[in-house]
């Protein structure tokens, strides 16, 4: 009898195969009444949690998910790669009943919590600050006296990596006490639902799922012709660790990494240059937004720019020669100039990390390193068919590059996984840049709106508002910022809201819940918001929008996507 | 609802014709659109002065295929007094910049397309092919150089380009490779740009020989330390080479030429100023100034002598003015500005000097506006601050008369009972147009003013 991922340390079983035995001691497992992975708080065996959680192992057990006697899988669930997205997946996994097992070949948490998301915003946390002590004209505004500020480079890096550390050990924690089984290994496909890994020098292990998730994540893009050292010239994965900081430092690419590592720098005292291929600095923000961002975030901070240029050769700096950057037109290919620079960040994209996947055995071709999926996050062959029982969430398989959008397709596919069909609405995922101020948005951009706008034949409306306009914007002296919704003036749907401005990142989700669940603008122009808060912003966009349909329901019903 | 579809109906066909009567008027002429056909509309040079001929593109706000609204700014133009943003009239996108910034165009010529939908930019570009080689040929005469200083230096900075070399013109900086660039971090760029100094006039101290910020800031302050905060003159010029007027310094040139037709006589006086002084002192903690009281002053002694707020504007006729508004020189960075204190005689002095304040800083930036500085009636110059005790001024064309005043310096006098004291006097000079101003007229003002200036209890009210 196999006992489901919720075991206690009494029940511990011995399962098939050598996957377990390595895996988790008996003493380790801790019962954690937390389904997220946050706090990671362990609560004692005898906690009323417990009871409940016992409750629902039970019931879990009851609807037969555990493989019991049913093709004899060593798993329900196998998910390769343990970052956002296997973590996310795995979680949601376990309360579902699912057995399952996480296979990660170097750091749990992957990109995200390693070399992403956690140690940039502690790097972005401390900018921030630095930034507003170090504006006297600002400080001053508000009556305020500030002497000489400074900052420390080792213990602001070390915030960050302990940060990440301890986000770390939270994560493996929260999966460990749910008893997800984690497999350290690299690893590969080797044919229908069959799995292997291991480490190098030990030997390998090949385990069998009924279900297999790809969440094997990405790596920064490097470009030929540029030379990492990882000193004077690196990626984002080095410049997190914050182990100098450069009086002037290139970063190559003017995308959302780039535009916070720009902010990062900047209160830190470097001065920076960007280089950008397109014509366009912040190519893929709504225009006016990225005009704007261009007047607050790198007009009046020491930075200047090269646009419609490759980066053709970058030699790292030695014997006391400074870094040197060819540029070339992006067009023309010819010579443009030569940058001599302390320092160069590589931020021009991420590539899929999907080599040694062992996908040719299953006839799976990889798209410039992605991995092809439908809209349910199934892979699909050479051919064109779905694979069965084979899905690849997250940055591997490129359809959102973002950690939320990979925990999100992992959710939808283990409610497919459970029994219920799931189609994940991209257009419904925020994103957000957390420069200062911040900037965050949801569905289309205004040329994408109106490009569908002309295609299906529907009229587009924009609104606008100023933070300046905001209360309690004005009171902190952070009224730069504006926030603007597209929306269809005959059925009230919302197309895309932008925000750039004080807590951009944390005001949007309004927005992007209203797409998700189908809210339209008329019936949420009535809810009320907190005053003085700058969630009125979205408020006035709200109610600045013209809606032509008579309101005559008052049921919220989803608009068809 | 009829009504108000007619009035939408006729809003566009009335802009145009208020349009057309305000060109054909005088003063300031915004943006005239005439060609309908094709959608696409020239965005024109303005006038912003009567005598502005030419204006310099200094920044586009807008780039090509950018989406404008009416009444945004697309351009900042810098006219012979100051720059101005000038707004588009129309919605539409930004087609084809004719001009970009940095050159000059004639009033009146293209300088932009504007096409009504985004279909229409290929077509305005296409257009603009056209336009660009005529234009190419008026703005290459318009800068009357005959030589460019340093040919090899990249596009120096926009107005004006007073070029505030260390000391001599030193040889290249090791980090500018045979003349050809210069590496200059991105901060060290935006303080040249915007203290106005020339980076390859400047020896690089960070690593590899590049500019910093501290080498720019370094040699921005070596002149200006020398220089007078008033400075009319630039102490530090670049010896043995030729420098085309700025915009500003043309339109100098060209009022002090065209004063040469006028018949002009100067009549001197001194005023004793101890009452000015102390009554200075006792109010000069409320914002007041001394340019105000002598402008107020000179008002007030206008309202009984309105001849001298005369001018003569065709050579034939008296143009008496109906408002006392007093220019007041003012030298700024690189040229002479007179904002105008309107209606002067009207106001009272706390008042006049806030306004003065005001003018002040717009003009240092930049930003008046043509009847800020050219509707005055009476001008004042002061250049008593220097120690200058006596000069004359030339009469700037269309007003009647310019007072020079001198410094106040205590003065040896003999008074009337046979004795010998000291007292604080001060000569001014001031030039008129002889042909509306006769010297009796000048003379009864002149004394009017000082009894003014002796006695100011009617200053303050």
């Amino acid at each position: 009898m196999f006992s489901t991922a919720m075991s206690f340390s009494t029940t511990a079983a011995v399962v098939g195969g050598t996957a377990r035995s390595d895996a988790i001691r008996p003493a380790d497992l801790r019962f954690c009444g937390l389904r997220r992975e946050a706090f990671g708080l362990r609560l004692l065996r005898s906690s009323p949690q417990a009871a409940a959680a016992k409750r629902m192992v039970l019931a879990a057990e009851a609807t037969g998910n555990g493989a019991a006697g049913s093709g004899g899988f060593d798993y329900d669930l196998v998910i390769i790669g343990a970052g956002v997205g296997g973590h996310g997946a795995a979680l949601h996994a376990v309360e579902k009943g699912l057995k399952t097992a996480i296979i990660e070949g170097d750091v749990v948490g992957g990109t995200c919590v390693n070399r992403g998301c956690v140690p940039s915003k502690a790097l972005l946390a401390v900018s921030g600050r630095m930034r507003e002590l170090q504006d006297e004209h600002h400080m001053k505004s508000l009556g305020l006296q500030v002497s000489s500020s400074g900052y420390d480079r080792q213990s602001v890096a070390d915030h960050a990596n302990n940060l990440a550390s301890k986000i770390r050990s939270n994560l493996t924690n929260s999966m460990k006490s749910l008893g997800v089984d984690i497999l350290t290994g690299f690893g590969t496909v080797v044919g229908k639902q069959k799995v292997r890994y291991g480490k190098v020098g030990f030997p390998d292990n090949e385990i069998t799922a009924r279900n297999i998730i790809i969440a094997t994540g990405s790596v920064p893009f490097v470009p030929k012709g540029i030379e990492i050292d990882g000193k004077t010239v690196f990626t984002s994965d080095h410049a997190l660790k914050l182990e100098s900081v450069p009086d002037w430092i290139a970063i190559v690419g003017s995308g959302y990494i780039g535009l916070e590592f720009s902010d990062v720098y900047t209160a830190l005292g470097s001065e920076v240059t960007f280089v950008e291929a397109l014509d366009q600095l912040m190519p893929g923000f709504d225009p006016e937004i990225a005009k704007l961002a261009q007047r607050i975030l790198i007009n009046p901070r020491k930075i200047d720019y090269h646009t419609g240029v490759f980066a053709s050769k970058i030699t790292p700096a030695k014997d006391g020669k400074p870094v040197l950057i060819e540029l070339i037109d992006a067009k023309t290919k010819e010579h443009k100039e030569t940058l001599e620079v302390d320092a160069a960040l590589i931020a021009t994209g991420r590539a899929p990390f999907t080599k040694g996947l062992g996908l040719e055995n299953i006839n799976v071709v990889t798209q410039r390193g992605f991995i092809p999926v439908d809209e349910r996050m199934q892979v699909t062959d050479a051919d064109g068919n779905v694979v069965p029982n084979l899905y690849c969430i997250g940055d591997a398989n490129g359809k959102l590059m973002l950690a939320h959008a990979a925990s999100a397709q992992g959710i939808s596919v283990v409610e497919q996984i459970s029994g219920k069909d799931n189609v994940l609405n991209h257009l419904s995922i925020p994103a957000a840049c957390f420069t200062h101020p911040e900037i965050s948005m949801v569905g289309l951009t205004e040329p994408q709106a109106r490009e569908q706008a002309d295609q299906e034949g529907f009229e587009i409306s924009v609104v606008k508002t100023s933070f300046k306009a905001n209360t309690k914007a004005l009171a902190e002296n952070e009224g730069d910022g504006i926030a603007k919704m597209i929306y269809r003036p005959d059925t009230g749907e919302i197309l895309g809201v932008h925000i750039l401005g004080l807590h951009a990142a944390d005001l949007i989700h309004e927005a992007s819940n209203a797409i998700a669940l189908g809210t339209r603008v008329q019936d949420i122009k009535l809810v009320v918001h907190a005053h003085p808060t700058l969630s009125e912003v979205l408020d006035e966009l709200f109610k600045a929008a013209k809606v032509n349909t008579a309101v005559s329901h008052s049921v919220i019903e989803p608009v068809a996507a | 609802m009829a009504g108000l579809l007619h009035l939408n109906s006729t809003l566009l066909p009335s802009a145009s014709l208020l349009l057309r009567n305000r060109s054909g008027g005088q003063a300031v002429r915004r943006r005239r659109a005439c060609r309908v056909e094709a959608k696409i509309r020239e965005i024109f040079m303005p006038a912003l002065s009567s005598t502005m001929t030419e204006g310099k593109i200094v920044a586009w706000n807008a780039a090509e295929g950018d989406r404008l609204a009416k009444g945004d700014p697309v351009v900042v133009v810098e006219s012979d007094k100051a720059d101005m943003d000038v707004e588009t009239f129309y919605d539409g996108f930004l087609a084809a910049v004719l001009v970009p910034a940095g050159e000059s165009a004639p009033v009146g010529s293209a300088i932009a397309l504007l096409a009504e939908s985004e279909d229409e930019i290929p077509l305005a570009q296409s257009q603009a092919a056209s336009f660009s080689s005529s234009s190419s040929s008026s703005s290459s005469s318009s800068p009357p150089a005959p030589q460019e200083t340093a040919a090899q230096e990249a596009s120096p900075p926009p107005p004006p380009p007073a070029p505030v070399a260390v000391s001599a013109p030193a040889p290249p900086s090791p980090a500018a490779q045979g003349g050809a660039r210069v590496v200059a971090s991105p901060y060290a760029k935006k303080l040249a740009k915007e203290l106005s100094v020339d980076l390859f006039s400047i020896t690089g101290s960070g690593p590899a020989g590049r500019v910093v910020a501290k080498d720019v800031e370094a040699a921005a302050a070596a002149p200006a330390k020398k220089a007078v905060p008033v400075a009319a003159a630039r102490p530090d010029v670049p010896l043995g080479s030729t420098v085309p007027f700025t915009t500003m310094q043309g339109a100098v040139s060209k009022n002090m030429l065209e004063s040469l037709a006028v018949p002009t006589f100067r009549v001197g006086y001194t005023i004793t100023t101890g009452a000015l002084d102390d009554l200075y002192k006792k109010i000069k903690g409320k914002g007041v100034t001394m340019t105000a009281l002598l402008a107020k002053a000179t008002a007030m002694a206008l309202v009984q002598h309105p001849v001298v707020n005369s001018s003569c504007r065709d050579g034939q006729s008296f143009t008496y003015n109906s408002s006392i508004n007093i220019a007041v020189a003012v030298a700024i960075d690189g040229g002479l500005i007179t904002p105008v204190l309107q209606d002067a005689d009207k106001l009272d002095i706390y008042t006049l000097s806030r306004k003065w304040k005001e003018l002040v800083d717009k003009a240092r930036a930049k930003q008046l506006q043509p009847q800020e500085y050219n509707s005055g009636t009476f001008t004042l110059s002061n250049l008593g601050m220097f120690g200058v005790d006596r000069f004359d001024a030339i009469l700037p064309p269309g007003t009647g008369a310019i007072m020079a005043v001198g410094a106040s310096q205590p003065t040896v006098v003999g008074t009337k009972d046979g004795r010998i004291g000291i007292k604080n006097q001060m000569q001014v000079n001031v030039t008129a147009d002889h042909r509306v101003i006769y010297g009796s007229d000048l003379a009864a003002f002149l004394q009017t003013l000082s009894k003014i200036i002796e006695d100011p209890k009617d200053l303050t009210f």
